[in-house]
């Protein structure tokens, strides 16, 4: 299902269209951008503010490789637009980790046990792991669980890892 | 994409008026739909109005325990209502088995009711379709059609109808609720709302241009409350049905008082059966029955060189989806 990649060249340089100003809150930091209304979130993470941890696979919602959070919920942010976002709040997998660099559980637990591959898929598999733990109510059934990550692809076909992930991390914060 | 310009709107009413003066002018609320189709360049919008800031993200009680849904409200918001759990079943199923939690975070009730066809001949903008381009022809007549609809349509166009929610809005009889730009609103009949296109494919739905939906109203029923939603795919998640059911059943004993029945991923809209449940309606609850009401479903069916597979398919989810319904009657009764 998966499409090619558009590389949508005219959303970055071109002076001439009309522009906006645009404040960015992701990860806790206001960031101030000057954009062209076509810029998606995707885009203006990674081409604009260079955090390229978020990741475009099919750039068309079929894949979920550039699943970030808004306002707590994970979304696709190749299908939001930048100037929609507002004053909402951004989390991206760079915002994971502790401020001394301590690794997410989630991070850890997709270590442990081999939850990736190629690494491709895995900042969108860790933000929906991590929504789906931290505020949605994670299933205690494996295929529940299956299920609510099935907007996540992975090429690699890492999955029985990633839900082995989500399982350790979602036991351990049941017995805390 | 192509360049737009971005209208904040402060109200409804501005909102469609602004969408209604300007041809190329398009509401967006999740985006998922639209947003998509302009990188394609299938939608080529030079103004956007937002309307997901207006106020329509409530879902409201009203008299007699039903509800309206505000137009923006998120499709998992949506789902996981209590009281849309409890007496329609069938609609929290349906959003459920729709897109993927991400998808359903960001869609709304609005765009998942006029979402557009996933066709891959409407999607390519070198490719014919009248939808997209009147008058070009149709490539899927002769492409790819597996996945094209049996019920509705003409050789003009045969684009399946994608959504699952409008499917089980259609089975409950909900009401759609809009706003049009000289300040008029109209309740229309959700089996009002589409037209199952044939020789004008590019008319999907009987709302003007810039006439805005500002929500969708259930009234309770008994039959509402014993409702489901069966669908079938390519693969288990995250994929558009091939075939789909939403159906409602009220039992007396064993025998069926009230029966509604509507198909989805087979045609050109939502499909209500009223053949299906007038077989159903006054008979027993028996496998007989089901698989009767299942053939009337399909009797019209026109399948074409690849899709006749969905004929049989569509039956058995609409036989799944009554078993269903029966299996929780007799576990209540138990
Ligand atoms: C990969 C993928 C998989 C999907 N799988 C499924 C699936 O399995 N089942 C399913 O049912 N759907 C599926 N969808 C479709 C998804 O449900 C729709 O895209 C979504 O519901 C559209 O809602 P939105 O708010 O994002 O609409 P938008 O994209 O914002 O709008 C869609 C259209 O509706 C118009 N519109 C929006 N709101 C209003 C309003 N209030 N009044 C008037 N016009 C309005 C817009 O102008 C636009 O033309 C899938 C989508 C993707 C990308
Ligand atoms: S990049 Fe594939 S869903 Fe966004
Ligand atoms: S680890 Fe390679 S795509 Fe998932």
């Amino acid at each position: 299902m998966m499409d090619t990649v558009a590389v949508d060249a005219g959303t970055r340089n071109d002076r001439s269209r009309p522009r906006f100003r645009e404040q960015l809150r992701v990860n806790g930091r206001e960031h101030e951008l000057d954009l062209d209304p076509r810029t998606t979130l995707l885009d203006a993470l990674r081409e604009h503010l260079g955090m390229t941890g978020t990741k475009k696979g099919c750039d068309h919602g079929q894949c979920g490789a550039c699943t970030v959070h808004v306002d707590g919920r994970r979304v696709l942010s190749c299908l939001t637009l930048a100037s929609l976002v507002g004053d909402a709040e951004v989390r991206t997998v760079e915002g994971l980790e502790a401020t001394d660099g301590t690794l997410h559980p989630m991070q850890e637990a997709f270590v442990a046990c081999d939850g990736f591959q190629c690494g491709y898929c895995t900042p969108g598999q860790l933000m929906s792991a991590v929504a789906l733990v931290e505020d949605e109510g994670c299933p205690t059934d494996r295929t529940q669980v299956q299920e609510a990550m099935s907007g996540n692809l992975c090429r690699c076909g890492a999955y029985p890892g990633i839900v082995d992930a989500i399982e350790r991390v979602r036991d351990r914060e049941v017995a805390r | 994409m192509k360049p737009f310009v971005l209208l904040p709107a402060s109200g409804e009413a501005e909102a469609a008026a602004s969408v209604a003066a300007d041809p190329g002018a398009r509401f967006i609320a999740g985006g998922t739909t639209l947003v998509d189709l302009m990188k394609l360049q299938v939608e080529t919008p030079g103004t956007l109005v937002d309307i997901t800031r207006l106020g329509l993200g409530e879902i409201e009680d009203i008299e007699g325990g039903g509800v309206r849904i505000g137009a923006t409200v998120r499709n998992s918001d949506l789902a996981n209502d209590p009281r849309v759990r409890e007496r329609w079943p069938v609609l929290s199923e349906a959003l459920l088995a729709g897109a993927s939690p991400q998808l359903r975070n960001m869609a709304t009730v609005g765009g998942n009711l006029l979402q557009r066809a996933r066709c891959n001949y409407f999607r390519d903008v070198t490719a014919a379709c009248n939808k997209r381009s009147p008058g070009t022809g149709c490539d899927a007549l002769e492409g790819h059609h597996r996945g094209h609809a049996v019920l509705g349509g003409s050789d003009a166009c045969f684009a399946t109808s994608p959504g699952d929610m409008p499917v089980a809005l259609v089975a409950l009889e909900a009401t759609v609720e809009t706003l049009r730009a000289d300040g008029s609103t109209r309740s229309i009949p959700i089996g009002d709302l589409y037209v199952p296109y044939g020789d004008d494919p590019a008319r999907e739905h009987v709302l003007a241009h810039g006439e805005l939906v500002t929500g969708v109203v259930l009234a309770p029923s008994a039959w509402a409350a014993r409702s489901t939603y069966a669908k079938a795919r390519d693969r288990a998640s995250y994929e558009f049905a091939l075939a789909s059911a939403a159906v409602a059943l009220e039992l007396d004993g064993g025998v069926i008082r009230t029966a509604r029945v509507a198909l989805g991923g087979v045609g050109t809209k939502p499909w209500r059966s009223t053949e299906a449940e007038a077989v159903l309606v006054g008979d027993e609850a028996t496998d007989a029955v089901f698989e009767a009401a299942a053939r009337a479903a399909l009797a019209d069916a026109r399948p074409r060189r690849d899709n006749g597979f969905k004929v049989e398919l569509a039956q058995r989810t609409i036989i799944r989806a009554l078993r269903t319904l029966r299996e929780r009657a007799v576990e209540e009764a138990a």
